[in-house]
């Protein structure tokens, strides 16, 4: 009973708060609803019982790509007016799609029953609880069965980090370096050029 | 484990909620590129709600292990496209889309 509430409580938060993230004025209040949102999903997780997902989205998501998010915010020096004005063209378009969309995947999600034969064939079944908590079981198999992905996805995160330094490096022509390629590679020609002079004569 | 009031589809249903906000976050803000974004998170988070429900109704946990994968991708994601969008920005001084014309045909 206790646990509805709970339930009740936060998937109102995070969809109120969803909700706002879309439709804020000034792009600070949406990553802080976003912000909310995160975590409040966390909680659902805890809730669940699946605590070491809750506990890397409020590390990853809340403490990583939202404080990403609000850093680029405050930097730029976004003007609001022209890009608000029109929300409120496409809202009936969005509204429709988006009202199909939901009667969709309600109609899906409601009938969903889970069959017998599925909680028999389960690819890495959850120990109990009391013996093996939710973090050491997921050690358990992140690294032996599904070793092949989470190296992949430490590529991913390589290749991401290359990207975005390679997207935002500038070089700073304030200050003068020796470049010692470019001092190697000169060539006599580039640097001295003889002249013959007349006697009595200047260059 | 099963809550007592609370079913799997409950759950469900809440996660297709909160992907479609993300999706009629996009619709809405068009030409603005962060909040674009942030509904693509938004989408990825409904989605990871529905691994994580069916990993725990279902006893599996290889919905927690993907769910900790689109964390990654998405991580991964808002990193790059706010990357592109400050290097965009430093040339423009806009994030309105219909100005990132430069590539256009």
């Amino acid at each position: 009973m206790i646990e509805a509430i709970y339930f009740y409580i936060f998937a109102a938060v995070l969809v109120i708060s969803a909700m706002m993230a879309v439709s804020a004025r000034s792009p600070m209040t949406s990553v802080l609803f976003l912000i909310l949102a995160f975590f409040n999903t966390a909680c659902l997780f805890i809730m669940l019982g699946a605590e070491f997902v809750g506990m890397i989205m409020a590390i990853v998501y809340v403490g990583a790509v939202s404080v990403l998010f609000l850093f680029i915010v405050m930097m730029m020096d976004i003007r609001l007016k022209k890009l608000r004005a029109n929300m409120i063209k496409h809202l009936p378009l969005g509204g429709f799609v988006g009202l199909v969309l939901l009667s969709e995947l309600i109609m899906i999600f409601k009938k969903w029953n889970i069959s017998p034969e599925a909680l028999k064939s389960v690819a890495s079944p959850m120990p109990d609880t009391a013996v093996v908590s939710n973090t050491q079981a997921i050690g358990a198999i992140l690294y032996t069965q599904y070793v092949y992905p989470f190296q992949i996805a430490g590529l991913i995160l390589l290749v991401a980090m290359i990207g975005a330094i390679t997207l935002t490096l500038r070089s700073n022509k304030k200050f003068k370096k020796q470049d010692v390629s470019k001092q190697l590679n000169t060539k006599v020609e580039d640097v001295i050029k003889i002249k013959k002079v007349k006697t009595g004569e200047g260059i | 484990m099963t809550l007592l009031d609370i079913s799997m589809n409950h759950f469900l249903i809440l996660s297709a909620i909160v992907f479609t906000i993300g999706v009629f976050g996009v619709f809405l803000n068009r030409r603005n590129v962060i909040i674009i974004l942030m509904s693509i998170e938004l989408m990825l988070l409904a989605v990871q709600i529905n691994f994580v429900t069916f990993s725990v109704y279902l006893n599996d946990l290889t919905g927690q292990v993907f769910s900790m994968f689109i964390l990654t991708v998405a991580a991964a994601e808002a990193a790059i496209g706010l990357g592109i969008l400050i290097a965009f920005f430093r040339n423009k001084e806009s994030i309105d889309v219909n100005d990132m014309k430069a590539m256009k045909g």
